[in-house]
């Protein structure tokens, strides 16, 4: 995946680590700005209003 | 079939779906849903290194996201952190060093299936017993701890009085105030690492009530310096199970992305769920998860096949189970008269 494939031993352990590392980042920055967006409406839309 | 990154659509939705309900439980307790990953694996037939490897991934992900959550809280203490990834690491490696040769040796499925059953089965016991009898134990941590605070001597347990006793050079202070023995800290590192890198879990569950029940450290602080060593201690690991083909990213990716999704709604539900009401369920799941490995082990030995599947859905269906109590409390609370409304995390 990613082309992790192609590296050998340490190199492949440390970008396997590195996509990790960055999908998290991304997931935060990702998931909190569709909280702001949508987060208040969900909500409402949960309670009925 | 239709497939991406390798892995089948109905895998991918699975891991995500897993993930969801891991997040929700993470967010909600502050602990618990990623210890489930590795014996969920196990159950699925992966090889006890890519389950141990990839819940340590995947464990790494999820706290670098809780940790960059924290880390406007200012609840870390970097010395004490940095001093626990020292003794974390080398009890990683001698962890993953035990599970490589019980993998020789063709034990390593059963050693690891046991020493899940006990301690999944232990703090189910203790966590069930708390919530029946009403207390505030440790079973959970909450996310929305109180600011840093000076520790007061009554709040320090006993056996945190004795350790902090031991006047072996060198000494290093803590946040709070607390002067303890650099080599107690190592020690307990060493202790937490060792079985994280032996069952591929962040070993969170056991370090934070460790760092306050043996070091003194204040819970506010434990929380957060916890979460801080999780990140390093869970990419080292991960690092070094990867180096040995053990973290499948087909596996850890969808798991994480729901996860992050599902803390965010278990994170939110803490504001308007009592956790006390939920405590119970949570505690009935880690009995249910020591079942299921419990289970899948008697099928290894029985030669019966169906067992596993049996096994699946008690995982699957603890999480369920707990996610969907957390969910449904937090929708009754949005839906009651006069509910004040809720602020996203």
């Amino acid at each position: 995946m990613f082309g992790i494939e192609t590296l050998t031993g340490s190199s492949q352990a440390a970008a396997l680590v590195g996509v990790v590392l960055v999908e998290a980042m991304v997931l935060y920055v990702g998931y909190g700005a569709l909280e702001s967006a949508v987060g208040s409406t969900v909500l409402k839309l949960l309670g009925g209003d | 079939m239709f497939e991406l990154f390798g892995i089948s659509a109905t895998m991918l939705a699975l891991f995500a779906g897993f993930g969801l309900l891991i997040g929700v439980l993470f967010g909600f307790f502050g602990m618990g849903g990623s210890f489930l990953v590795t014996p969920a694996l196990l159950v699925m037939g992966y090889p006890s290194r890519v389950a141990v490897g990839s819940g340590l991934a995947f464990v790494f992900g999820t706290s670098v996201i809780a940790t960059l959550k924290h880390r406007d809280l200012g609840q870390v203490d970097y010395k004490l952190g940095v001093s626990m990834i020292i003794g974390t690491t080398v009890g990683l490696e001698v962890g993953k060093e035990i599970v490589l040769h019980l993998e020789e040796l063709g034990l390593a499925g059963n050693i690891i299936s046991i020493t899940y059953v006990l301690l999944l089965g232990g703090i189910g016991l203790f966590v069930t017993y708390e919530a029946l009898k009403g207390g505030s134990g440790d079973g959970g941590v909450s996310h929305d701890v109180e600011e840093d605070a000076e520790i007061n001597a009554d709040d320090i347990p006993e056996i945190a009085k004795k350790i902090q006793s031991y006047s072996i050079p060198p000494m290093i202070t803590l946040r709070g105030g607390i002067q303890v023995s650099l080599w107690m800290v190592l020690l307990v590192a060493f202790a937490t690492g060792l079985l994280s890198g032996f069952l591929g879990v962040g070993g969170g569950f056991i370090r934070m009530p460790a760092l306050f029940y043996l070091i003194g450290v204040p819970v506010p602080i434990a929380v957060g310096t916890d979460l801080f060593e999780i990140m390093f201690s869970g990419g080292i690991g991960s690092f070094l199970y990867a180096q040995s083909g053990g973290v499948d990213l087909s596996i850890v990716a969808p798991l994480l992305a729901g996860s992050a999704l599902g803390a965010r709604v278990g994170s939110a539900a803490t504001s308007i769920v009592n956790e006390e009401e939920i405590k119970i369920y949570f505690g009935l799941m880690l009995l249910l998860g020591a079942l299921a490995v419990a289970v899948r082990q008697a099928g290894n030995y029985l030669g019966m096949g169906v067992l596993d599947y049996v096994s699946l859905a008690l995982i699957l269906g603890s999480a369920l189970m707990v996610a969907s109590a957390v969910i449904y409390s937090a929708l009754k609370s949005i839906r009651a008269p006069g509910s004040a409304g809720v602020t996203a995390d």
